[in-house]
């Protein structure tokens, strides 16, 4: 370590009493704050002694370094996937130091979204981590004098098996260096019998660091000389400021200026919002000024958006044929001589993310380079975005990846480090840019509003003989083309056009919807309302039948088979569909394994109380839900129990992945109780946890059991799938308990809380 | 002047009475673990213990906080971890993190009033700290086996 590397450290985590401790976690955070002459995406592992890989390193020491290139949000993807190098390297865990990766293309994708961190770089982290154990082992047999085919490793050593001879990976580090790295196909991975880590776990890398508040999160960052901004934006999307007076505003202790910043250029993307920005010494200070701004606002064309008129609007939409997507025999020759038809009309309002810790970051621009540390799910991303408005080459943006106080997808858009940058070019200075709640509710990019159309011909049994369903949602292109309407096929894949019920004639279509706010991911995107509308509705069937939930449910998804999406433009969350066929007999495991464990049919259920059951895919995750709940005579709602049973494949690790789906159901939980973005002119109505309010510890379900099924199959996600099978299964059970039918969320409409 | 004592170190503050305590402690004394989630004293992030009480830094001003005497999460436990850090540790309880000081601050001071709660009184003293990562579950447990210990 150089003294220089020192002096740079401290100058990013400045002052006050835990200084000491917080420059050691610097290091173990933001891996080296390096002086701008210096290659800038330098790791430890890469100036290791042993550094096979961009992800590993092993250090003289014996440490062994490994770089998170994905972002950490709370999944414990910063941790699970050096787990897997650590594994196929059989190295001690208790050597490993993580450093976080800055925003650099060596790593491949870094959008920590979508739930593939496992699925994308397991096998290249298993690579990783065998190569360098390969390269150990010939260093050790050369120094021997014996066949490498003679040498294996114990943790964290080379051992030679009939001399029992023993050398450290530490001591091996540099000779093992001056071997070839080895082509891909002479590196054999360790079988599954001799697995330390993946399919056993290990709890966060950070768990002490969280639970002492030494953790570093994108509001902890600090330099010195930094100064700290608010922005007042256009409160409808596409405004701009006609005129402003921030003589008031100047006038509050604390404040030094204030600083337009540029409306975006139509389509918005990662763009700022535009608006005037209050820069000041701390963060109050920054936000008291920004009370005492006066600006006249032009609103533009979205000012006539009101969200109710247009939920009217997206049902109408929703009630004529629409474009379509997937087809099986002929639905409407089915519905002409059905004698039983029922149809429905569901619908989920926008959604906010509302991850704890606002969104904040901080830039320094200087010598033409911008330098940036941001909670972000997208470091690349951020590099874009911040090259585009600066005018630099994207080489020159340097995104340095904090913890992420959650994200959910909202992360994953970086228009607030892009403000950072602007602000920090324009005042030739460090500067934080910090949202309070308001701004973080007011000026997200919503999960879509949605109104879903569903129409059944039932034949003997209560069977479908015709399936019909409709869509209408602004889609998420329209923050990157103004003129999207239509669901695209990443979006309508997510629970839609892969309904996977053997039906004789279905149809599945959408409609179009133009967007007047932004619109964006959110932790399981469109099946959310995906699956409320399809797994709702397959319950009010199965009660119009008088037939058992569970029953029909298993009755409509069939026999075991893989789905043929011929003619339908499936992307399969961009996995191959050899590799991760849609297969309905594994839906129909998780389903029937959830009624067991459950209790389902077994437990008599008192007036008042009931369950409900929806099994989906998504993320290529298998997940069934049985849940169970309790209305008392003042509609106030209480979740006992909830089950989950889950096949996402391989999961390298149990714990983390059982906390996903425990937090699912909770995040299910707010969506169902309280779930609720409107609009009046275009300014969005809701501005903090009274008005959007989040589910907190008396409302949620009390216990959650998670059931992993045991696969070998390729790992899927764990993130996002619970959520889903989720709320569809909680309004299932609203119904069993109450005979209410949850068509139109929040269940507030329903006076039920 | 305002002076107050925090993690038991004297401190004089001099700027706007009005500001809040939990920008006094993060901007100023660049105490970074009370976390800044709502401002508006809806979401418990910003929980400390002011003369031992939990409360939220977010809302209180500086003027009240004046001759107290502020605990935050870096001084909870001067010798290392307090049995409810070590709890929270021992369930697994974070997901992304952030809320996890001020629930665990929150969950102290409630072990000091209750040796043992009941899931009411816990849920009673917690319902103020909100999760978004929805780790209530272990969050509960953490509580009894942090009382269990603490009894």
């Amino acid at each position: 370590m150089s003294e220089i590397e020192n002096v740079s450290r401290r100058r990013f985590l400045t002052g006050g009493v835990i200084a000491a401790g917080a420059l050691v976690l610097g290091v173990r955070y933001y891996g080296k704050l390096l002086p701008r002459d210096k290659l800038p995406h330098d790791t430890n592992a890469d100036h290791s002694a042993l550094h096979p890989s961009v992800y590993l390193g092993v250090d003289p020491d014996g440490t062994v370094w490994i770089v998170a290139s994905r972002s950490e949000m709370g999944t414990t993807s910063r941790t699970t996937l050096p787990l897997v190098v650590a594994d196929e390297l059989d190295a001690d865990w208790k050597r490993v130091k993580i450093e976080q990766a800055i925003g650099d293309k060596r790593y491949g994708d870094q959008n920590t979204d979508g739930s593939h961190s496992i699925r994308s770089f397991y096998d290249a982290m298993r690579d990783a981590g065998a190569t360098a154990r390969f390269m150990l082992i010939q260093a050790a047999a050369h120094q021997w004098g014996v066949p490498a085919a003679e040498c294996e490793t114990d943790l964290h050593v080379v051992v030679h098996r009939s001399t029992k001879r023993r050398a450290g990976y530490g001591e091996l580090a540099s000779a093992a260096a001056k071997f070839p790295v080895p082509p891909k196909e002479e590196v054999k991975l360790k079988p599954k019998s001799a697995w330390r880590y993946i399919g056993k776990g290990e709890v966060s890398y950070d768990l002490e660091a969280l639970v002492t508040g030494k953790a570093i999160y994108g509001m902890d960052a600090r330099l010195e000389g930094m100064v700290y901004a608010s922005v007042e934006r256009p409160p409808v999307l596409g405004g701009k400021v006609k005129s402003y007076d921030d003589k008031e505003a100047l006038k509050v202790a604390g404040v030094r200026q204030t600083v337009p910043i540029d409306p975006f250029k139509p389509p918005p993307a990662f763009q700022p919002l535009g608006g005037i920005a209050v820069i000041a010494d701390n963060t109050w200070a920054a936000f008291q000024g920004r009370k005492k701004l006066n600006i006249a606002w032009d609103n533009g064309p979205n000012e006539t958006y009101n969200s109710d008129a247009y939920k009217n609007e997206l049902r109408a939409t929703s009630h004529n044929p629409c474009k379509v997507v997937r087809n099986i025999g002929d639905a409407d020759a089915a519905f002409a001589k059905a004698n039983k038809v029922y149809e429905a009309d569901y619908y989920v309002p926008l959604l906010a993310h509302a991850a704890m810790e606002p969104l904040v970051a901080l830039a320094e621009f200087k010598n033409g380079k911008a330098t940036l540390w941001a909670p972000t799910q997208n470091p690349q991303a951020v590099q874009d975005i911040v090259s585009k408005e600066l005018g630099i080459a994207k080489e020159d943006v340097i995104c340095h990846v904090t913890l992420l106080g959650g994200g959910f997808g909202r992360k994953s858009k970086p228009d607030y480090v892009a403000e950072a940058a602007v602000l920090s070019k324009k005042m030739g200075k460090p500067v934080k840019v910090v949202w309070t709640r308001e701004d973080d509710i007011k000026f997200d990019y919503y999960n879509a509003v949605a109104s879903m159309y569903m129409k059944a011909a039932v034949g003997a049994n209560g069977k479908p003989t015709a399936w019909l369903q409709r869509s209408a949602f602004p889609p998420i292109p329209s923050i990157f083309d103004v003129n999207a309407v239509y669901g695209d096929a990443a979006h309508l894949q997510q629970g839609w056009t892969d309904i996977p019920y053997d039906l004789p004639n279905l149809r599945v279509e959408n409609g179009p919807a133009k967007a007047h706010v932004r619109i964006g991911w959110l932790r399981s995107v469109a099946n959310i309302y995906h699956a409320f509308g399809i797994q709702c509705f397959t319950d009010e069937l199965a009660h119009a039948a008088g037939r058992d939930p569970l029953d029909y449910l298993l009755d409509l998804i069939g026999d075991p088979r893989t789905i043929d999406f011929k003619g339908v433009e499936y992307p399969n969350y961009g996995a191959s569909m050899e590799t991760y066929p849609w297969e309905t007999g594994r839906l129909r495991h998780v389903t029937e394994l959830v009624a067991e464990k459950s209790g389902w049919g077994k437990r008599k259920h008192a007036k008042g109380t009931g369950v409900g059951i929806a099994a989906h895919r998504s993320f290529l995750t298998y997940v069934a839900t049985v849940v169970e709940v309790e209305v008392n005579d003042q509609g106030e709602v209480r979740i006992p129990r909830v089950d989950m049973a889950l096949d996402a494949g391989l999961v390298v690790n149990p714990e983390a992945t059982r906390a996903q789906f425990e937090g699912a159901a909770v995040f299910g939980t707010s969506v169902v109780r309280s779930g609720e973005i409107t609009a009046t002119k275009g300014v969005i109505d809701q501005s903090n946890f009274q008005d959007y309010p989040v589910a907190r510890i008396n409302e949620v379900p009390a216990q959650t059991n998670v059931h992993i099924v045991d696969s070998d199959a390729p790992p899927a996600g764990v993130g996002e799938p619970g959520v889903p099978p989720f709320i569809a299964a909680f309004c299932n059970a609203i119904f069993a308990a109450t005979g209410k039918r949850v068509r139109d969320l929040p269940i507030t409409k329903l006076g039920l809380s | 002047m305002i002076q107050l004592k925090v993690n038991g170190v004297e401190q004089s503050f001099g700027g706007e009475p009005e500001m809040p305590l939990l920008w006094y402690l993060r901007d100023v004394l660049a105490l970074s673990g009370s976390k800044f989630g709502c401002g508006i004293g809806l979401c418990g992030a910003c929980t400390v213990h002011v003369n031992g009480q939990a409360t939220r830094s977010c809302v209180t001003a500086m003027s009240d906080a004046a001759g107290k005497e502020v605990t935050t999460i870096e001084g909870l436990d001067k010798n290392g971890l307090h049995p409810v850090q070590k709890a929270w540790m021992q369930i697994n309880v974070p997901q992304c993190g952030y809320c996890q000081v001020g629930q665990i601050m929150q969950a102290a001071a409630l072990l000091d009033s209750k040796k043992k709660p009941t899931d009411h009184e816990i849920d009673e003293a917690m319902s103020g700290n909100i999760c978004r990562c929805g780790t209530y579950q272990r969050i509960r447990a953490a509580i009894k086996a942090a009382a269990g210990k603490m009894a």
